[in-house]
């Protein structure tokens, strides 16, 4: 059996202490909606109903919450508690987008881990009002409002845009290259009952969208919505009481602001770490069994794909020529259909991947199941806070066959 | 009415840009101790962490890396204004910025200048340009960053002055489609047939109000109305008659209209021997122009204030001891001004040299002008 393995650090300081004995579970999605008149609250509490339906215990048992939101305010997480009548002895807040849920899985196993709490819910909620979305861009950063949202109000379509045109003039990658990973993420998204986008999309489809950004066109940009993601993190031997499939945690990472010498984004923090991810899970890149990459464009999931090590950089469009994405390809990619097919729930975008890889591993998707999926590799990306995302985070997630 | 702008919030920090825009500056944060060049624009310095970060000039050079075509945009303003051309420029100096690109610019990847504008709601922003060539641009949502006379209505308070008549004569050759040409009192010879005479002594309420009817069709205004040598008038001129211009011009100018100058002067930053009233005149002038500027920003007027030396003229100036700058030269700037689009100008070596002292150190150039005042 594989095991998280203790690594030894390079620089000769204190190895990483592995995840052993602790587990998440109890994977929820409050369904999604184009457009809410609730409120973040709304959907926070969805979330942590769900969770505590899922897994059969009472809110008293709940000691510690990690919470995630962009539409939130005036209140962060400490508003939230007793807003919704939950007394806590561990609190984090952590606002960091499409990284936002392998950063809060770090640090809740840690709490766990470490005793400070015994169950905590991780919960990314936002809602999506008519004018939530331009609201969140014109204050999105300080960067941003004063260095790019003045120049077209394009929001982060315009951003993805520049890297776009950069990775596909550099690496010589073509609008089919993005599309294919579009249409099959598509086809996953059909068996998800979650998925706000029902229709098939053909190749030709993708390809004929009006532009929205050059080279961005409609396809390529991901729809906000309204929603929300949660899960558990409690010892193993809780979830067992409760009877809770159990999924381990092999490996993590985070940087942040990797490469800001770069002249425009190539590459993120995952370059830095990604030896050390699979040498801590102790498993090689022909064990994933699937990935989730942070999708909102698909350029940053073949940056994904390049910079944790499936392919080498600049390899992406021919790792993307040669592979096939869907549930049942041999390399299936976002298979709930990611967040260009279910809808960008705000921070619960982030969330999307890691929620859907704890179904995959534990035998129990919301759609279509990866067959023999037993180890899955969940990507986050997060916080375009001027010309580049500045947060990068991975996870190796093992199901209780691995 | 207010008119529909682009985004305008800003950090304190960010408005350095904008400062050096107004002037016509590149200028980007320069970290005091170790040197490092900064964009955006910061607290502390985001290589060693200093917080002594100076506003330097830059040359603007780079390279523009990424582009794109931005077709949707989430802003009333751009709304209405796409498709917009924005690149990405790494600069030689350091930082890569977020510019606009106009049409004529080769595609990515290509050596750019980067020259900062306001737009259309006073704050600055970068444009990239060919590195060698005119700056001068077809789109119209950059062409509305300057406030080019070609094809405008104009007006000009008195043209009776030598800068006056030298100025409706800039304006006719650069395009302007009519020149309203004010007199306060004598009749004036008329030369060209885009200029029209136009009865306006900006000292009488009654003359101004009269001649604000022009507001529903002037796209400029240019107040060159000034008085030198006694106060009294000085005062009823250079201050009364710019407060009896914006309250009964800026109610009525026209939607669209672009620009009002006012031509001030350098001595409203800090007097000058035998200019004591004059300068302070221009001081309450000066700081009445704010007030308008503020009032017009709203409406995507651009109040451009003037600030020159004394102006070569007969009468009470010709035995003025200051350096005097020659009204046809004047005129030239002040046109300038209105195509680059600058809310301030200090047109002329002796008053450049006049703002760098008093930028400087207010306090040193008070002292050295009263060391020499007996002696004036």
């Amino acid at each position: 059996m594989r095991g998280p393995a203790v690594v030894e650090k390079k620089d000769g300081g204190v190895s990483r202490q592995g995840y052993e004995g602790v587990v998440v579970t109890a994977p929820v999605t409050v369904a999604y909606e184009r457009y809410s008149t609730n409120g973040a609250h709304w959907f926070a509490a969805r979330a942590l109903a769900g969770v505590l339906a899922e897994s059969g215990l009472a809110k008293a048992a709940l000691d510690g919450l990690c919470l995630s939101s962009f539409t939130l305010a005036p209140d962060t997480a400490v508003g939230l508690t007793q807003h919704l009548g939950l007394t806590l002895r561990w609190l984090d807040h952590i606002p960091m987008g499409g990284a936002a849920a392998v950063v809060s899985l770090r640090r809740a196993l840690r709490a766990v881990q470490s005793g400070d709490a015994s169950v905590v819910a991780c919960v990314a909620a936002d809602t999506n009002q008519v004018d939530t979305f331009r609201g969140t861009l014109g204050s999105f950063s300080r960067f941003s409002q004063d260095a790019v949202y003045p120049y077209g109000a394009g929001g982060p379509n315009a951003s993805f845009a520049f890297l776009t045109a950069h990775y596909m003039r550099t690496y010589g990658a073509r609008r089919e290259d993005f599309g294919k990973l579009c249409v099959a993420q598509r086809a996953n998204a059909l068996t998800n009952p979650n998925a706000l986008f029902k229709k098939p999309l053909s190749l030709q489809e993708y390809l004929d969208a009006r532009p929205v950004a050059e080279p961005l066109h409609l396809f390529d940009c991901v729809m906000p919505c309204a929603g929300a993601e949660a899960f558990l993190v409690m010892r193993r031997e809780r979830a067992l009481d409760l009877g809770l499939p159990c999924t381990t945690v092999l490996a993590t990472m985070e940087r942040h602001n990797s490469f800001p010498d770069d002249p425009i984004q190539s590459r993120g923090g995952w370059v830095l770490d990604r030896d050390e991810l699979f040498a801590q899970a102790g498993v090689g890149h022909a064990d994933i069994d699937l990935l989730q990459t942070y999708d909102d464009y698909p350029v940053i999931s073949l940056m994904q794909m390049e910079d944790l090590g499936f392919c080498a950089k600049g390899e992406g469009p021919q790792f993307v020529r040669s592979h096939e994405f869907t549930v049942t390809g041999d390399f299936p990619v976002n298979t709930s259909g990611g967040q260009l097919s279910v809808g960008q729930a705000g921070a619960a975008g982030g969330y999307l991947g890691l929620t859907e890889a704890v179904r995959q591993v534990t035998g129990a998707p919301a759609g279509a199941a990866v067959p023999q999926a037993r180890i899955a590799l969940v990507s986050g990306f997060g916080m375009i806070n001027y010309d580049r995302g500045l947060c990068c985070g991975a996870a190796i997630l093992a199901g209780p066959g691995a | 009415m207010s008119a529909t702008l682009p985004p305008r919030p800003r950090s304190r920090a960010a408005l350095g840009l904008t400062a050096a825009a107004a002037r016509g500056s590149f200028e980007l944060q320069v970290c005091r101790e170790c040197g490092a060049v900064q964009y955006p624009p910061r607290e502390a310095c985001h290589r060693c962490l200093s917080v002594r970060l100076d506003w330097r000039p830059q040359t603007g050079a780079g390279d523009l890396i990424a582009e794109t075509r931005l077709i949707h945009s989430h802003d009333d303003f751009f709304r209405e204004r796409v498709p917009i051309r924005l690149g990405l420029v790494r600069l030689d100096c350091g930082p890569t910025a977020v510019v606009f690109v106009p049409s004529t610019i080769a595609a990515a990847p290509a050596r750019v200048k980067v020259v900062p504008r306001l737009d259309k709601a006073g704050q600055g922003v970068l444009v990239a340009f060919a590195p060698e060539g005119p700056m001068t641009v077809s789109d119209p949502y950059l062409q509305e960053m300057s406030c080019e006379p070609r094809g405008r209505k104009v007006l000009v308070t008195d043209a009776t002055t030598a800068l006056g008549a030298a100025l409706v004569a800039e304006l006719v050759k650069a395009g302007a489609a009519t020149v309203w040409a004010g007199h306060p009192r004598d009749p004036l010879a008329v030369t060209a047939k885009e200029v029209k005479p136009l009865q306006l002594d900006v000292t009488r309420d009654n003359s101004v109000r009269a001649a604000a009817a022009l507001g529903a069709e002037v796209d400029i205004v240019i107040n060159t109305a000034q008085a030198l040598g006694e106060a009294q008038q000085e005062m009823e001129t250079n201050y009364f008659g710019l407060l009896r211009l914006s309250q009964a011009f800026a109610p009525a100018l026209r939607t669209g209209a672009v620009a009002w100058v006012n031509v001030l002067s350098v001595y409203a930053l800090q007097g000058f021997p035998q200019l004591e009233t004059f300068a302070a005149s221009m001081a309450a002038a000066h700081s009445l122009s704010q007030g308008l500027r503020a009032d017009l920003l709203e409406r995507g007027v651009r109040v451009i204030n003037v600030f020159p030396g004394i102006v070569a003229e007969a009468g009470a100036a010709g035995s003025l001891k200051a350096a005097k700058i020659a009204p046809g030269a004047l005129a030239r700037t002040i046109v300038k001004a209105l195509q680059d689009g600058v809310e301030d100008v200090y047109p002329g070596d002796a008053a450049q040299e006049w703002f760098a002292r008093w930028r400087e150190n207010p306090k040193v150039l008070e002292r050295e002008v009263s060391a020499n005042w007996r002696r004036a």
